[in-house]
């Protein structure tokens, strides 16, 4: 906590340069929602969804991958710190090395992100009338969203004691899940639906407790109990993130001297 | 407080043997290593480039998990209770800070003391006490990439020790030193060995450091230990009237 407080003043050390980050990613991030916005201006559905549904799955997967990317991101950067020796320094710390590489170069820059993605909810709730029966479902979602994206965050970096010259590879399921998850399932192929529901779990960050929210039918007739699998599907992979998480540190190999 | 049975680290390397077979290539850094160190001791490990100094000392502190083995410091395996641990010893390398590059060195202090969860009375006392002895008062308040090297040292040893470590691991801290600033280090560590009953371990390039620091020397070949024993059996092990570098080239290349 005070390490993240310690970089954000050191990078407001250079406020303006801070500043124009924050609205560059906020104006980045709004051009996402004008590509929906342009698409609803010319068909009425998308994949057989209406603009205020998919502004609720667009919402949902912002809200839950902006956290993650807030507060988690930065694992990403691991490889970063293995290829400088730096990750010596942070295993010799009494504190969680997920931790300290979460937090290291902390930016509030990413709150952009967050922030833009909960004005798009707060627009498209309003227009669903959702009953309270339902509408639970929604801070669920976020919050195993944000599980998922975190756990894929933590397996992208424990990949990077493997493979420390390919942190891309890992931005493929994270930014990349991001996006994916940005609309309905139903515009991908079968395949691709079923990969990210049975093998990396992205359909459970909003797609199916969604159909439970929007009281939707299943396009590809995936069983009906899915929707309500959310949390049990970021457990198992919090759980297998953090298993390989502890194998990575544990094959850790430093560099000489 | 260091015990470490028959433990070896290697490293597997895949090097190109064909346009797509790879071979299989096991390096072993350290093998089948047995020491250990009492409270208290003033050990000096030496060994040439590559021999496994530093696999060792990253073994001790739990940044490598041993291939096999066993090793034990302030009664904990590293590698599994690396937190823990980390409480109870202090590193310093050489080479490389621990410090944050761009914060004052009193900032990086300040870290520091929460990270370890140092109490506020302790370490504003233990602070008072390393600022003087290490002489940091002129450049608390300089970013630590603007810091020399010296300056830069005395820092970082001053962050292993605010927790008051009962072990405290060196690896190569003169290195780059000069003549002037190697001494005030020395001093220093003299000092915390004898008055706190720090135990410490070092591993270093200058035989200097080792003649007036080191109760007992080990010397590293290969991943294993050639010679274990105070600086007199060192000496006893070369023919007399010769210097200490040359009774250490003797075990370096083999002979004697």
């Amino acid at each position: 906590m005070l390490l993240a407080w310690t970089w954000m003043r050191a990078s407001y050390q250079y406020p303006l340069s801070a500043a124009m980050m924050t609205v560059a990613s906020f104006v980045v991030n709004a051009l996402d929602i004008a590509a929906i916005w342009v698409i609803f201006a010319h068909v009425e559905r998308l994949g057989g969804f209406s603009l205020p549904e998919v502004m609720l799955l667009y919402g949902t997967a912002g809200l839950s991958f902006g956290l993650a990317d807030l507060l988690f991101g930065n694992v990403d950067r691991l490889s970063g710190h293995i290829r400088s020796g730096s990750f010596d320094t942070v295993l010799i710390r009494p504190v969680s090395p997920f931790v300290q590489v979460a937090v290291d170069r902390f930016s509030v820059q990413r709150f952009g992100r967050v922030l833009q993605a909960a004005v798009v909810l707060a627009l498209a709730v309003p227009q669903l009338d959702l009953t309270a029966s339902r509408a639970w479902m929604v801070p669920v979602m976020i919050v195993c969203g944000f599980a998922i994206f975190v756990s894929v965050f933590t397996l992208g970096a424990a990949l990077q004691f493997l493979l420390t010259d390919a942190p891309e590879v890992a931005n493929a399921f994270t930014y990349g899940g991001n996006q994916l998850t940005q609309y309905p399932l139903s515009i991908y192929g079968g395949e691709l639906v079923r990969g990210v529901t049975f093998v990396l779990p992205l359909a459970f960050v909003n797609w199916q407790p969604a159909l439970f929210v929007l009281d939707r039918d299943d396009p590809l007739g995936l069983p009906h109990w899915l929707r309500f699998a959310s949390p049990l599907a970021a457990l198992l992979l919090g759980l297998v993130a953090a298993a390989a998480w502890r194998a990575g540190i544990r094959r850790y190999r430093s560099t000489g001297s | 407080m260091i015990e470490v049975e028959r433990a070896g680290r290697s490293f597997t390397h895949r090097r190109k043997a064909g346009v797509l077979r790879r071979e299989r290539h096991v390096v072993h850094a350290v093998r089948d290593l047995t020491f250990s160190v009492a409270p208290g001791e003033f050990v000096g490990y030496l060994g040439p480039n590559g021999a496994g100094k530093s696999t060792t000392i990253k073994m001790l502190t739990g940044i490598l998990t041993p291939t096999t083995g066993r090793v034990r410091v302030a009664g904990l395996d590293p590698s599994r209770r690396r937190t823990a641990l980390a409480r109870r010893i202090g590193v310093v390398f050489g080479q490389r800070t621990t410090l944050w590059w761009d914060l004052p060195l009193r900032d990086s202090f300040e870290l520091v003391r929460h990270l370890y969860n140092v109490d506020q009375g302790d370490f504003r006392r233990r602070l008072a006490e390393l600022e003087e002895l290490l002489d940091l008062g002129s450049f608390l308040h300089i970013p630590v990439r603007q810091l020399s090297l010296g300056q830069r040292m005395r820092g970082d040893l001053a962050a292993a020790l605010l927790h008051a470590p009962s072990v405290l691991v060196l690896d190569e801290p003169t290195i780059g030193l000069d003549v002037v600033s190697k001494a005030a280090l020395r001093a220093f560590l003299r000092e915390l060995n004898a008055e706190r009953g720090t135990t410490v371990l070092l591993t270093t390039h200058d035989l200097g450091d080792v003649e007036r620091l080191c109760s007992r020397v080990m010397v590293i070949d290969h991943g294993r230990l050639s010679f274990d024993g105070t600086l007199g059996d060192l000496r006893a092990t070369a023919p007399e009237e010769s210097s200490i570098e040359d009774v250490v080239a003797r075990l370096y290349t083999g002979g004697g």
